[in-house]
């Protein structure tokens, strides 16, 4: 169907755009406003940027969102890699219920996997702190990397590898030298989606977290339950801007990689 | 190579049902068939990109069984349809890949890499350091022709390599193939679904139906004794007549029935009252005025219907008057400009025929 869109249809999508990014947008100008309690328009300033990277509790929140972003990000990629070749290139009992549970935690509410995370830690004694956050991170990202690099290997061609095998490659040797340098645009895609989803967690890390360890999304959390500082908007768009580049990010190279 | 009754069942579907096929070494032998007869299954099990059913019989290569053989332990290679380059690999690299995988010195591999190339006609100084993607469709399928070349195969599978290549650049590679053929001494499995390709290119052709081979010959012999009605209309063009052996006289039979008469050489097998079914090429009828006397025996009224200019043929369809029935005859062009052809859609005519080139077909024999 093409032509020109109508302009009711118009008049709904720009509706609608507008309603999903108007707040955000306030955010971000009113993390430039000089006035502190947010009203209206008081001037332009830096000062709420200056004082998020003079408080200590936001960079240390910050430090340690990376770190498990970067780890959870690697270890969800090579496991969920890994979960995508068997599901997609192998045969075997049980593949199918496999790959019908991979969806399962892509619309389990967090709110229930932060509480059976919970219970499951508590459940094996495990004390809460940073290792805890780092499984649940991983836990709830492997799904979105298997599923990315899965369509991958879904459109990819047999032939390659099958052309490999006919060369005189062992599997093994086939899965290093075509496979995986065939399923890297979607690797690199499922590693900066899954450090994503980590990096703007609250509400499932909010349940596994011990006293101590909290990350960005954690301490921007406290903050606004306490006041309503500026800083927290500056907080925000920052975080908003990582996310944001890296998900357009890993959309162009999965995009380029496919063509 | 042989297959000794092998058979491949996807699913519900039996893709290859006990096959079984000899290929001596070096022959040029073509799988031909419409798609979905078997032909690509039987390439693909050759390889070890599938496995035979349980009891789905045995592949021998050289005389070794290797049916339970991975690809990489047959000494094959095999060229793909979309040519599947490896595309993150220079042209030098995808050629290089199978000889790495077999461990030859750097220098070795160099100095071979260069030589395939140069062997399917492609300049490796000016091709080399290219990627798959900078080639065209031509040029790619060389590429894949010098990877499977340059591990020196005892056999080479190609699977309708030329499909995607436009018409006048296959036809040259066909000839190429052919010359590669024999001066390398390589065993080619061929796989098309072209019969034209399969007839300029093959030794020997295969022509598969539902899974079986139905006839096995030279190109010759499967071009002009069709054994079944199928291998008659799938290679070329066939006229079919039927009816029932009437008498035979002076070596000849004659075949009644459908209101018609036409007579075929007597051969074994055939006895009176035995129906018989034959095909006769449209370039074997010819187109007589009625009154026109001949040597030809075989003798039917008809009424032109149409006129095909085809460039070096003519076509002319024409309605048998007794049974209604089209055939078809092909007349050599000798210039419609300066020598017309003076047929026209609703004259009468009579079509002739040599009793001996009627080809009796027996369906349901393979």
């Amino acid at each position: 169907m093409t032509g020109r869109l109508p302009r009711w249809l118009g008049g709904v999508t720009g509706s609608v755009l507008l309603f999903l990014h108007l707040p955000i947008l306030i955010l971000v100008a009113f993390s430039f406003n000089a006035s502190r309690f947010s009203a209206g328009w008081a001037g332009f300033t830096l000062d709420w940027y200056r004082a998020m990277i003079n408080r200590p509790d936001i960079l240390r929140g910050l430090s340690l969102s990376l770190q498990i972003g970067l780890v959870s990000a690697i270890i969800s990629t090579v496991l969920g890699t890994a979960l995508a070749l068997a599901l997609h290139r192998y045969r075997f009992r049980g593949r199918a219920t496999l790959e019908s549970a991979m969806y399962v935690p892509l619309v389990t509410p967090e709110i229930v996997v932060g509480i059976s995370l919970l219970a499951l830690f508590a459940a094996l004694n495990v004390s809460l702190g940073r290792v805890t956050i780092l499984i649940a991170h991983v836990a709830f990202s492997i799904s979105f990397v298997t599923v990315i690099i899965g369509a991958r290997l879904a459109g990819m061609d047999r032939s390659l590898e099958e052309a490999a095998l006919t060369l005189g490659a062992d599997e093994f040797t086939t899965l290093i030298r075509v496979t995986i340098p065939q399923l890297m645009p979607g690797v690199v895609a499922g590693g900066l989606l899954a450090f994503t989803l980590s990096f703007d967690d609250y509400v499932i890390t909010s349940f596994v977290t011990g006293s101590g360890t909290s990350t960005l999304p954690v301490v921007v959390y406290g903050m606004v339950r306490r006041t309503i500082e500026p800083t927290v908007n500056a907080v925000s768009a920052v975080v908003l801007a990582v996310t944001t580049l890296l998900i357009y990010l890993a959309d162009w190279i999965s995009r380029r990689g496919t063509e | 190579m042989e297959f000794r009754g092998v058979s491949k069942t996807f699913g519900n579907t039996r893709a290859v049902t006990s096959l079984s096929l000899q290929i001596p070494p070096g022959e040029f032998f073509s799988l031909l068939g419409p798609s979905g007869c078997g032909k690509t299954t039987t390439l693909r099990l050759l390889a070890g990109l599938e496995e035979p059913d349980r009891d789905g019989g045995a592949i021998f290569i050289d005389g070794v069984p290797v049916t339970d053989r991975r690809p990489y332990e047959r000494d094959l290679s095999m060229v793909f349809q979309h040519y599947a380059l490896f595309p993150h690999l220079s042209v030098a690299r995808n050629v290089a890949f199978g000889l790495e995988q077999r461990s030859v010195p750097a220098a070795e591999r160099v100095r071979r890499v260069r030589d395939t190339l140069a062997l399917v006609r492609l300049d490796p100084g000016q091709f080399g350091n290219r990627m798959p993607s900078e080639l065209s469709g031509g040029q790619r399928q060389r590429v894949a022709l010098a990877r499977a070349l340059v591990i020196k195969p005892s056999i080479l599978l190609l699977d309708e390599p030329l499909g995607a290549i436009d018409l006048k650049l296959r036809k040259q590679m066909q000839l190429e193939l052919k010359a590669l053929n024999r001066t390398l001494g390589i065993t080619f499995v061929y796989v098309t679904h072209d019969q034209e390709e399969a007839l300029t290119l093959s030794d020997r052709i295969a022509v598969m139906d539902q899974g079986r081979v139905i006839q096995i010959g030279a190109p010759a012999e499967i071009y002009e004794c069709p054994r079944s009605a199928f291998v008659a209309e799938f290679i070329g063009e066939s006229n079919f007549l039927s009816g029932i052996a009437r008498e035979e006289r002076d070596g000849l039979w004659t075949i009644g029935g459908n209101e018609l008469e036409f007579q075929i050489p007597a051969q074994p097998g055939i006895g009176t009252g035995s129906p018989i079914n034959v095909a006769v090429r449209p370039e074997w009828l010819r187109v007589c005025p009625p009154g026109q006397a001949s040597h030809e025996a075989n003798r039917i009224p008809a009424t032109v219907r149409e006129v095909v200019y085809l460039g070096e043929t003519l076509q002319v369809v024409a309605e048998v008057t007794a049974t209604r029935q089209t055939m078809r005859v092909t007349v050599p062009n000798e210039g419609q400009l300066k020598n017309p052809i003076v047929w026209n859609p609703g004259d009468e005519v009579v079509l002739t025929w040599l009793p001996g080139d009627c080809q009796v077909l027996q369906e349901g024999v393979s």
